[in-house]
C-alpha cells in the first residue's frame, strides 16, 4: 500500500508520520506542496504543525498551495485522505470538511493525553478496531470545532462524526471537553467517509516505551483496511 | 487603488480573545466596557483604476481567502 504525506512550509509532524506509516507496512513518500501532482497513492496524510505560522487563520494558506488541486481530486474521487491537527484546519479551509477549527475556548494551547470515543465504525479507519476508546494525544491552539447548527445536523444525520472527546470509559460529556468543541467532536468525516480529519495524534501513540499504542491500532486498521 | 477590508467573527460565534481584552479592560478602570469584538483589517493595494472593478475583486478574494464565511463577515470599506 502506497502512501504520500505532503509537506508545508511550517509541518512538523511529517517525519513522525512518516515512520508510523512505515512501521505498519506502508510504503510511504514525501510530497513537497508546491509539486503540481501526487504520485500515485492509497492514502494521503496532511500532516500536524503550524503550515505559514498559521498566517491569516490555520491552514488558510495552505488550502491553497500547488498541490491542493490533485489531494482534492484524488478526494472526490474517493481516495482516503487523512488530515492530522493542522492537516484537520486544511481540510475544513478547502472545504473538504465541513466547519472550521476556532482558537480553544480558554485560550490556552493544550499538550496532554487524552481519550476519544469512535462514533462510527463503518469506515476504513477505524473499522476492525475492537476499542470503543483510544487514548490519543493533542497539542493544538485552534481546535475548537465550530459549525452552523444546520450543518451540525446533517453531520449527525449523516454519521459524520468519527470521534469525540471523552473520559477512560467514554463519557464525551462537557467535562471531558478539553477545547470547547461543538458536542465534544475531536474529528469528523466528510459524508462518503474516504476524508477523515481529527485534532488527535495518533502517530504519536505507535510506542509501547515512549507513549502508549493506541495509535498503533489505528494504522494497523487502516493498512488491513485498504 | 487602495482598498480595505475589516473581517469579523459573526454575531453568536464566541471570541474568546474579545472576552479577554474586555476583562481586562474592565480590570484596568474601564468598567464601562460591556463587550469587545476583535477582528482582522486589511489595507490592499490594487493595481486597477476602475474602483468598482477593484471592489468586486476584493470581494471574490474575501470570499476566497480573506474571510471564512463559517464564522465569519467581512466588510469592504
Amino acid at each position: 500500500m502506497k502512501s504520500s504525506v505532503i509537506i508545508f512550509p511550517g509541518s512538523n509532524c511529517d517525519r513522525d508520520m512518516d515512520v508510523a506509516l512505515k512501521k505498519f507496512g506502508f510504503e510511504n513518500q514525501m510530497v513537497w506542496h508546491n509539486d503540481a501532482k501526487i504520485p500515485k497513492s492509497d492514502l494521503i496524510v496532511l500532516p500536524g504543525g503550524f503550515s505559514y505560522g498559521d498566517y491569516l487563520r490555520c491552514g488558510s494558506i495552505a488550502g491553497k498551495s500547488r498541490i491542493i488541486k490533485s489531494v482534492m481530486d484524488f478526494a472526490n474521487s474517493g481516495g482516503l485522505v487523512l488530515g492530522i491537527c493542522n492537516g484537520f484546519q486544511i481540510l475544513t479551509e478547502t472545504g473538504l470538511l465541513p466547519g472550521i477549527l476556532q482558537q480553544n475556548k480558554y485560550l490556552n494551547f493544550i499538550c496532554k493525553n487524552v481519550f476519544v470515543k469512535i462514533k462510527n465504525k463503518e469506515n476504513k479507519y477505524f473499522k476492525k478496531i475492537k476499542k470503543e476508546v483510544l487514548e490519543l494525544h493533542i497539542a493544538h491552539n485552534e481546535g475548537n470545532y465550530f459549525c452552523s447548527n444546520d450543518e451540525l445536523k446533517s453531520i449527525e444525520d449523516n454519521g459524520q462524526i468519527a470521534v469525540t472527546y471523552c473520559d477512560s470509559k467514554g463519557n464525551d460529556n462537557e467535562k471531558n471537553n478539553p477545547n470547547g468543541a461543538l458536542k465534544n467532536i475531536a474529528g469528523i468525516f466528510n459524508k462518503n467517509k474516504n476524508i477523515l480529519g481529527m485534532m488527535p495524534h495518533p502517530e504519536r501513540m505507535i510506542d509501547p516505551f515512549l507513549s502508549g499504542e493506541d495509535g498503533s491500532l489505528f494504522f494497523k486498521n487502516l493498512i488491513e483496511s485498504l | 487603488m487602495k482598498v480595505k477590508v475589516i473581517v469579523t467573527l459573526k454575531n453568536g460565534v464566541l471570541d474568546p480573545q474579545g472576552k479577554a481584552i474586555q476583562q481586562t479592560l474592565n480590570g484596568m478602570t474601564f468598567d464601562n466596557v460591556s463587550e469587545v469584538r476583535q477582528g482582522k483589517y486589511f489595507d490592499i493595494e490594487v493595481n486597477e483604476s476602475d474602483e468598482s472593478k477593484a471592489k468586486s475583486q476584493v470581494e471574490e478574494m474575501c470570499k476566497k481567502l480573506l474571510a471564512n464565511l463559517v464564522i465569519e463577515d467581512y466588510k469592504i470599506l
